[in-house]
């Protein structure tokens, strides 16, 4: 049979990579002074199936590569061989290296083994008995040993693959042409011990292996079967004498008996013959020949057991099996020549980077569930509507009635297809402790990282874009936040400093937290230094969290010295646009001394958003829903008038900005009275504004559809919709709002600071 | 119809045993790890079980084990799918009552050569 296996290579791609990725996060979890043995197993097993898979699918150097590195990981299991600090180092490595090996073949490109046979030759150092330190300066001292080891590589693997698929035909590769006496078959003894059965194994097998590999003649010696009374069904009671006539090499017939060879009494020894003869005897030539029946022989030996000895009569009848044999004998030159070895890795040229996304069959299954309820009420409709009777108020209330399911059905399926692209964050986070691991080695900190909510679900695009300004989060921590660790221990804190990063679900978001306990951010400094660039006024007074909202201003960095890392001019300003642009919002807060922490809120999708529909001047527009706080009719008494013609509205005990969407969109001429009309009250960043509407309308989803894409960028606008109608409504962009009424906010905040 | 248990934690490898055994006729039935092949063991006869060594939850030579103690699979043939090739893990198998072992990387004319070894 032919199977292309290329056809598994994508999954083999994935489940190697999140095997890489349990590998590096067992690594850096494993406590090098008392090692868990479940975590060095799981670091085994994963290095395991990547070499069972590699081999498999033909990637001889990544299998070539992970089985020394199981090799030694297996002695690590075992207790023979120790794990330290350096040892951690070389297999993290090995985890960098085997990714970029197999990236390499995921885009069909020959991976460079450069680094691999590097790390080859350390490990097998280490096997050889030196410590990992050691092992590895000595190969990067004497880095031939990493060239030599190369065609090594190569050529042991090219033997792998080849094997394959000739040796299992029985076939000797080099059929032993004596001299004199010419090796014509075997004589064999096989006594298979008394439980044998017991394993599977069932000697017939065996007797018709071999009858594969040649002509056999074979005797049972039943002198052991006790009588019946005495009889165990589960035992082997039996024993045989073979006389096999072959050409096969003693390895093939060996490897008939190999899964029991332990399990029985063997002896295999080779019937050799004078060249002269050896014509008539070669098993070719036999075809024709009469078989000699053993059967006959031992029937007269026998006292008939009728029992439910399982496979009994096959045990004490051979003789049906050798004659199918001795027809079906096979040339094996002529099957090696029909057999060419095959190569298993048929490589397309086509690329591979379609992306895909793993997704739970209980997903998949609930969808499908959800399908086949859509179809019943279709149908249910569609039985109303081909209804030849007129109409009647009955007719119409089940119209209404399916119409409810409908709606019902359609919300579900919406919901499951969404959930298809939820994937848990511990993909962005996964990465994460490694990188804090390396850098804080660069840094010479201390420091831990513990994460929570790793399960929670995004969507796929989500995930993608915020993985970026998270790391820059954490490396802002790393760098800037957590204090060096003599610091840290004068400051009465612990040594080591800890980084936390919760995900969870908060309404129709995910929230995401970082914070650490190190050193907080100095509001004083961000404040100098934006005076100082003349981005705040001298005379201007900003509160704590103005103070703070510095750090995500432009061109703003309080480090003097631009460090390795981080404040090389990718400032947070990015990282608060980057998360803006996801419709998500970023804030800190931070106390000198004690640490800060970022909590980034986050959409669950980009595709599809609750919404809230309002009129403005006979023209829909959208909120989101989780941007609105409140909605209320608005009492001309709580209306300030300012100067400029803005207007600020007394809410509680705050005053807020009033935004007339009519004005700012030049809907009509006259603006509307404000007594009486609605507000809907609107928060973005901890900023509420309040925007005049004529009608509040229904809720709803709606598909988002970009702006950009399809017009131009609008700034207090995010994108539109098709409604149920068909008409186009813009979706409300709180932000772009609050920075339109950006004046207008001001002067509510000191007003609201001076009623306080 | 003969049917066939396979066990393997690695999601490349059973596609490729399923595919491979399907191909040839044989009516498949996958597990990811020991635990709950064994499970499906209890609930559903086969005619052969091919398990891999190295799985979470359970592992191979634990699920022959466990196996061999159930009525129903005293002499059912048990291959065991395994990359290693020292002979000491290999009698770990056949010690916890395995018939056999399948050595990796196997190529699926091989798999189907050995697998016709036992069962006819």
């Amino acid at each position: 049979m032919s199977i292309d296996l290329s056809q598994f290579h994508a999954v083999f791609f994935e489940e190697s990579f999140e095997g890489l990725e349990l590998m590096e996060a067992a690594l850096l979890d494993l406590d090098v002074g008392n090692p868990d043995s479940e975590q060095i197993n799981a670091i085994f097993r994963a290095a395991h199936s990547i070499k069972g898979g590699s081999g498999t699918f033909g990637f001889v150097q990544v299998a070539e590569f992970t089985h020394i590195l199981e090799t030694l990981l297996d002695k690590v299991r075992d207790g023979e061989q120790a794990i330290d600090a350096d040892g951690i180092e070389l297999f993290l490595q090995s985890v960098d290296c085997l990714r970029g090996l197999l990236e390499a073949l995921q885009s069909k490109q020959d991976p460079d083994m450069q680094r691999a046979n590097e790390l080859a030759g350390v490990f097998q150092a280490v096997l050889d008995g030196a410590s990992y330190a050691d092992s590895a300066n000595l190969v990067k001292a004497n880095s031939i040993t990493g060239q030599l080891l190369a065609p090594e590589i190569t050529e042991s693997a090219a033997d792998n693959v080849a094997d394959d698929a000739a040796t299992d035909d029985g076939i000797s590769e080099e059929p032993s042409y004596g001299t004199s006496r010419q090796q014509v078959g075997f004589n064999i003894y096989f006594k298979p011990h008394v439980d044998m059965l017991k394993g599977g194994n069932d000697p017939v097998r065996m007797l018709r292996e071999l009858a594969t590999l040649g002509e056999i003649k074979t005797t049972v010696d039943s002198a052991e079967l006790p009588l019946l009374e005495a009889l165990v069904p589960d035992n082997c009671y039996l024993s045989w004498t073979i006389e096999l006539l072959t050409s096969c090499k003693i390895d093939d017939v060996e490897e008939v008996f190999e899964w029991v060879e332990d399990e029985c009494q063997l002896s295999i020894t080779p019937i050799l013959q004078d060249a002269s003869a050896l014509v008539s005897n070669q098993p070719q030539d036999q075809q024709n020949n009469p078989q000699a029946s053993p059967s006959a022989a031992l029937g007269q030996r026998l006292v008939m057991p009728s029992g439910p000895l399982p496979g009994l009569d096959d045990l004490l009848l051979p003789s049906p099996m050798v004659d199918s044999s001795t027809e079906t004998v096979t040339d094996p030159v002529k099957d090696s020549v029909k057999a060419p070895v095959k190569d298993p890795v048929k490589t397309k040229a086509t690329k591979v980077e379609s992306s895909s996304i793993r997704v739970g069959i209980d997903k998949v299954d609930s969808l499908i569930n959800l399908v086949g309820e859509l179809v019943i009420t279709q149908s249910m409709l569609g039985q109303m509507g081909s209804a030849r009777d007129s109409i009647t108020e009955e007719h119409i209330g089940n119209l209404r009635e399916g119409l409810v399911q409908l709606e019902q059905n359609t919300r579900e399926l919406q919901d499951s297809v969404m959930r298809i692209r939820m994937l848990p964050i511990s993909f962005t986070f996964n990465r994460l402790p490694r990188m804090v691991r390396d850098i804080s080695i660069q840094l010479g900190k201390k420091v831990q990282l513990e994460v929570s909510g790793e399960s929670t679900e995004l969507d796929k695009t989500v995930m993608e874009k915020i993985s970026d300004p998270m790391v820059h989060l954490i490396r802002n921590a790393l760098d800037h936040g957590i204090e060096m660790p003599a610091q840290r221990i004068a400051a009465g804190k612990p040594e080591m400093g800890t980084i936390v990063l919760k995900a969870f679900h908060q309404g129709g978001s995910i929230v995401i937290e970082m914070s650490d306990d190190g050193g907080g951010i100095d509001t004083e400094r961000l404040l100098a230094k934006a005076r100082k660039n003349g981005l705040v006024a001298e005379s201007e007074q900003l509160t704590q969290e103005q103070k703070l909202e510095l750090l995500f201003t432009p061109g703003l960095s309080t480090v003097e010295q631009v460090s390795d890392l981080s404040g090389r001019g990718v400032g947070m300003d990015v990282v608060r646009r980057n998360i803006q642009e996801l419709n998500g919002s970023v804030e800190v807060s931070s106390e000198m001394g004690v640490g800060s922490a970022f909590r980034i809120r986050l959409p669950l999708t980009l595709a599809i958003l609750d919404g809230q529909l309002v009129t403005v001047a006979d023209q829909t527009y959208i909120f989101p829903l989780v941007s609105i706080s409140e909605s209320l009719q608005i009492d001309g008494a709580k209306v300030n008038n300012l100067a400029g013609g803005s207007d600020v509205y007394s809410l509680r005990d705050e005053y807020i900005p009033i935004l007339r969407l009519d004005r700012l969109f030049s809907l009509r001429e006259e603006n509307g009275v404000l007594d009486g009309s609605l507000l809907v009250v609107v928060e973005s960043e901890g900023q509420k504004i309040g925007v005049v509407v004529d009608e509040l309308l229904a809720q709803q989803q709606v598909v988002i559809k970009s702006l950009e894409e399809n017009y131009t960028r609008v700034v207090g606008v995010s994108g539109a919709t098709i409604l149920g109608d068909g008409t186009v409504a813009m979706i409300v962009d709180p932000i772009g709002l609050s920075s339109l009424a950006g004046n207008d906010i001001a002067a509510a905040k000191q007003m609201t600071d001076a009623a306080a | 119809m003969t049917k066939i248990l396979a066990v393997d934690d690695s999601a490349s490898m059973r596609q490729m045993v399923v595919f491979t055994l399907e191909s040839a006729g044989y009516d498949v039935v996958e597990a990811v790890d020991g635990q709950q092949a064994l499970d499906i063991a209890k609930n559903e006869s086969f005619d052969l079980v091919l398990s891999d060594i190295n799985m979470p939850v359970m592992n191979g030579i634990e699920l022959v084990k466990q196996l061999r103690q159930l009525e129903a699979y005293k002499y059912t043939p048990i291959l065991m799918l395994t990359t290693e090739t020292s002979s000491d893990r290999k009698m770990a198998g056949k010690g916890a009552g395995a018939t056999g072992w399948v050595v990796k990387p196997f190529n699926p004319d091989k798999l189907l050569a050995t697998i016709k070894k036992v069962i006819s």
